[in-house]
């Protein structure tokens, strides 16, 4: 604790005219209150997205660059080894995070604006758009998401924008309710009823009078829903029908070199290589879900 | 035992016998009432997601009769085939056909196997995820029978000792088993369990001859993963459910009054806790069903999973059309079955207005 001034004095800080404050040093002010766990959560994420951008700037090598030798072990020309086709690992490890992260923001954006959208639609109107959609929702959200999107996969084949869209669509269920379900208490409120009557479009109401009201709760979701999608396309890939070779990603990484830990016993590092992917994707997930909580417990004004 | 009820500041007391007496001539009673509304809606979104399911072959693009039997099919082959699948058939004629046999067990044939020539040997359906079926069962039920219990025991004991260094240590553990893939999971698993220390088969290869011993060990890891998974869920929704129980107004009020803290467990929370924990377990339970696909692909098991799996990478449709439906049926009818157990055990049902 730092001591009291002497100057300071209670009557000279009322007098004062209101601080003003830019937006950039409130979030600074913010910022320094923030726990540990979040500023940790908000130094890998980035991180992580500081990787993604300079990928070809950071790798040693080429994405599908293929060396003489497979399965490499550590060293200094291939820090991590090479995989089961003689590419250099921690190359594709940087490429990954730029393939496997984009996708999933991709994925997740699209998945906002649809279910968004819709729900504030639903929320809006409340006739039966409301109710149709409604019922649609209910129905899909009774099928597991995994076994779901394998079935579409299975019909529409494995393509990246198939893949982005199929999860984009699944998951903007769960969009949907949530922002049907906040956006329904501000709707009542009475300058929505005053754009009403002023003849604003729809367009106008959803994006102008609502969606500001209902920012805080929408951020913090999409931080979840990315998780969330990260993992579901993480597992696709890992099975196999996710993003095709020889695009890099942590998920089929993980699958295809799988193998090596059978050898932990005589070469531990290479055993550790196919868990790195993983790991990464596990620390990436963690780090949002910190940055979430610290986010969803200053806006919904909770204190302990 | 008396039920209390507390309602405008008045405390009611109902005796039992009385529940039964509620019963208004030619109405039904409002719980009946409510789980039928429930058990329609069930049936509703299983037709629907049939529906759906149904549909996924009249989406694949193209001819894939062509695509099923290879370029060298001959015309006839290829309307042969088509006639088979019913495809001159209109699209009603051919869902009616298709819930017909699916309710007596018979999902037609695989598309693997086929080829160009005519000569088919493709297998049926049932034949390929029945035996399957009975293993993923017992992967699922070898787990449950673990991971129930113990989620239910962690949940509420982190709940009613919360902000120990218990609880904190048991929340840091599943917050971290959460956010990892699965796939993580069972190889770092592998990784302990199977390669550094040989104990246990990376391998859960098991088969129909094994002793029932012999499959437990096999399916050691798959199981032990799954628990991980399964538990870290189901004892963060317990202990939220039972914390969002004890700080409603009628516990403190019993608290208040003098109650006992086992009195108020056992008579006052419980009751109301059966909806929730009832909500959890089922929920967890349809997790599993999902979660089990990708266990079951990490060490080879023989499940369903791994068979729907490789039926999306062969783009082997009616195989796809079973496992799927397998595993949405299962998760809509564990969340029904949750859903009614909780309207069952809601004591504010018993009483109508």
């Amino acid at each position: 604790m730092s001591e009291e001034k002497q100057t300071y004095s209670a009557a000279g800080e009322v007098s004062m005219v209101r601080l003003r404050r830019s937006r950039l040093q409130r979030m600074w002010i913010d910022l320094k209150k923030a726990p540990p766990t979040a500023i940790f959560g908000m130094l890998i994420v980035s991180i992580y997205g500081f990787v993604a951008l300079f990928a070809p700037l950071i790798a040693p090598y080429g994405e599908a660059e293929i060396f003489a030798q497979s399965y490499a072990s550590w060293s200094a020309e291939h820090w991590l080894g090479t995989d089961q086709i003689g590419r250099d690992f921690f190359s594709r490890l940087i490429y990954g995070a730029r393939n496997t992260i984009g996708i999933a923001l991709a994925t997740t954006f699209l998945s906002f604006l649809i279910g968004g959208g819709f729900g504030l639609m639903a929320a809006i109107t409340q006739n039966w758009i409301d109710q149709v959609l409604s019922m649609v929702v209910n129905v899909l959200m009774a099928i597991p998401g995994l076994i779901f999107a394998l079935m579409l996969l299975a019909i529409f084949g494995s393509s990246t924008w198939g893949l982005i869209i199929i999860i984009a669509v699944l998951d903007s269920t769960r969009v949907f309710r949530l922002t049907r379900a906040v956006s329904l208490n501000v709707v009542v409120m009475d300058y929505v009823e005053a754009a009403k009557l002023r003849g604003e479009k729809l367009g106008w109401i959803m994006g102008r009078e609502i969606l500001p009201n209902i920012l805080p709760p929408l951020v913090a979701e999409f931080g979840l829903r990315f998780s969330f999608v990260f993992l579901t396309i993480a597992s696709l890939s890992f099975l196999g029908v996710g993003i095709q070779p020889p695009t890099a990603d942590w998920g089929s990484m993980v699958k295809e070199n799988a193998s090596l830990i059978q050898f932990a016993k005589y070469d531990l590092k290479g055993a550790i290589t196919p868990l790195i992917p993983a790991a990464a994707i596990a620390l990436l997930t963690v780090s949002v879900n910190f940055v979430v909580d610290w986010f969803l417990h200053k806006t919904s004004g909770l204190k302990e | 035992m008396n039920v209390k009820v507390f309602g405008l500041g008045k405390a009611f007391s109902f005796h039992p016998r009385e529940i039964c007496d509620l019963k208004q001539e030619g109405q039904l009673h409002p719980i009946v009432r409510t789980i039928l509304q429930r058990l329609l809606l069930g049936l509703f979104t299983l037709f629907v997601v049939s529906v759906i399911i149904f549909s996924s072959i009249e989406l694949l693009p193209g001819d894939f009769g062509e695509a099923v039997l290879g370029q060298a099919a001959t015309e006839d082959t290829v309307a042969a085939f088509r006639r088979e699948l019913g495809l001159d058939q209109p699209a009603y004629m051919r869902y009616a056909n298709w819930i017909g046999g699916v309710v007596q067990g018979d999902f037609g044939t695989s598309f693997s196997g086929r080829s160009s020539s005519g000569v088919d040997r493709s297998r049926a359906v049932v034949d390929l995820i029945a035996p399957r079926l009975k293993n993923t069962l017992f992967l699922a039920s070898m787990t449950a029978l673990i991971a129930v219990p113990l989620a239910l025991f962690l949940g509420v004991t982190a709940a009613l000792y919360r902000n120990s260094i218990y609880d904190r240590i048991v929340n840091v553990f599943t917050l971290t088993t959460i956010a990892t893939p699965e796939f993580f999971v069972a190889y770092i698993l592998i990784l302990l369990f199977a390669s550094l220390n040989p104990w246990f088969p990376s391998l859960a290869n098991i088969n129909e001859n094994m002793a029932f011993g012999e499959k437990l060990y096999k399916t050691a890891l798959p199981s032990l993963t799954l628990t991980l998974v399964i538990v870290a869920h189901m004892m963060r929704m317990t202990r939220a459910a039972i914390i969002n129980l004890l700080a409603s107004p009628y516990i403190e009020m019993a608290r208040l009054k003098g109650v006992s803290a086992s009195k108020i467990i056992l008579f006052h929370a419980l009751p109301n806790a059966w909806a929730p924990i009832a909500t959890v377990i089922a929920f967890n339970l349809a997790y599993l069903v999902v979660g089990v696909v990708i266990v079951e692909a990490v060490f080879i098991y023989p499940g369903v999973g791994q068979l729907l799996v490789d039926a999306v990478r062969t783009r082997d449709m009616p195989v796809v059309q079973a496992a799927t439906l397998f595993f949405a049926a299962t998760y809509i009818v564990l969340n029904l079955i949750a859903d009614i157990i909780g309207i069952i055990t809601n004591p504010r049902l018993l009483h109508p207005r």
